[in-house]
């Protein structure tokens, strides 16, 4: 079997080890790994990881059954066509915040992408008190449309009383 | 004339420190074109420093003419730069020669005071800001080992800049 790519999705509750434990079963069993995203959310441990490995995707899930046993994790793999070298660059940064509620991330992705936003990575998190909590949110994305597009866009969120800040990013290269 | 080699990061000569310019001749001269011709020869890069091409003294081109909606100085040659002053910190995206396929965040002054030579060995004294600033900062850390690699910050990292909409008008 030639190399192929997987995006290995793992779960579980948050402990100290995780990322140590998971990345030395996956390079005992011979396996590289690409880009990933690995962070606490809401006191669970998430990643998404990049793998590649010249074995099937149910070997793969077989080589991590150890350490997800006894870790507690579920694992989930996924064959991608996917590779390494095919990023693409943000040209525009948004934050948005406000008085959190239902509907936020849908109101205002919705009018993005609506205004030709393509986005690439969104982080978002809930802040404040739980009586009163606040939702904090930053997206980096791709302007389709044109940073103006988004701008006009953006009047259209704010009426309803979430602040977004938008930022062309200008990758310098030197 | 061709371009001169990039160094491609690993390359550990990135990580070395370069050494001031004492002689203002020909050679330093020649030099300053083909390193320019580099640059040039680079899809959308604003600047270069000697050690990107192996060459271990404190000469940086920066050159934003290209991009005509900053405001700027234009072609700049620095030798044996000085950052004299700076205030206000901000981060924005850069990408380097030397780091091919990466991109990243990194804080930089937002307002600096320099002072070079130029080609012919003469005093100059430039106020830059914004993005020019950004790659002046760079480009002066080639010439102490530095890559923009050491500077990232988290991805998380965010600052609430002030409200700034650029052509919205505020009624």
């Amino acid at each position: 079997m030639s190399k192929q790519w997987y995006m290995l999705t793992i779960v579980g509750e948050d402990r100290r080890g995780i990322v140590a434990r998971v990345t030395d079963a996956l390079f005992n069993g011979g396996c590289n790994l690409g880009e990933a995203s690995m962070m606490r959310l809401g006191g669970s441990f998430t990643i998404m990881l990049m793998v590649e490995l010249e074995r099937s995707g149910s070997e793969l899930q077989k080589l991590l059954q150890p350490v997800a046993r006894s870790l507690n994790l579920h694992i989930h793999v996924d064959s991608i066509e996917g590779r390494l070298h095919r990023h693409r660059e943000p040209d525009v940064s948004i934050t948005v915040y406000g008085a959190d509620r239902a509907g936020i991330v849908a109101r205002v992705t919705g009018v993005l992408a609506e205004a030709g936003l393509h986005i690439l990575e969104l982080e978002s998190d809930v802040g404040g008190s739980s009586e009163n909590p606040i939702y904090v949110m930053h997206i980096e994305g791709h302007a389709g449309e044109g940073i103006e597009a988004l701008r006009s866009a953006m009047e259209l969120i704010e009426c309803d009383g979430i602040e977004v800040n938008l930022q062309p990013v200008d990758t310098m290269v030197g | 004339m061709a371009a001169l080699e990039i160094l491609i990061y690993p390359d550990q000569r990135l990580k070395q420190i370069s050494q001031p310019v004492q002689q203002f001749d020909g050679e330093l001269r020649s030099f300053v074109v083909e390193l320019e011709q580099t640059m040039r020869s680079s899809p959308g890069g604003v600047g270069i420093a000697a050690p990107q091409v192996g060459c271990f003294q404190r000469i940086v081109i920066v050159d934003l003419s290209a991009k005509p909606k900053i405001a700027s100085h234009g072609r700049m040659v620095l030798i044996n730069p000085e950052i004299l002053s700076w205030e206000g910190m901000v981060k924005g995206r850069e990408g380097c020669m030397s780091v091919p396929d990466f991109t990243g965040n990194v804080m930089r002054a937002e307002r600096i005071t320099l002072g070079a030579l130029n080609e012919n060995g003469e005093p100059q004294e430039y106020i830059c800001e914004g993005f020019e600033a950004r790659a002046v900062q760079h480009e002066i850390d080639h010439l102490d080992g530095l890559l923009f690699l050491d500077r990232l910050v988290s991805r998380r990292t965010d600052l609430f800049r002030r409200k700034n909409y650029g052509s919205r008008k505020t009624a």
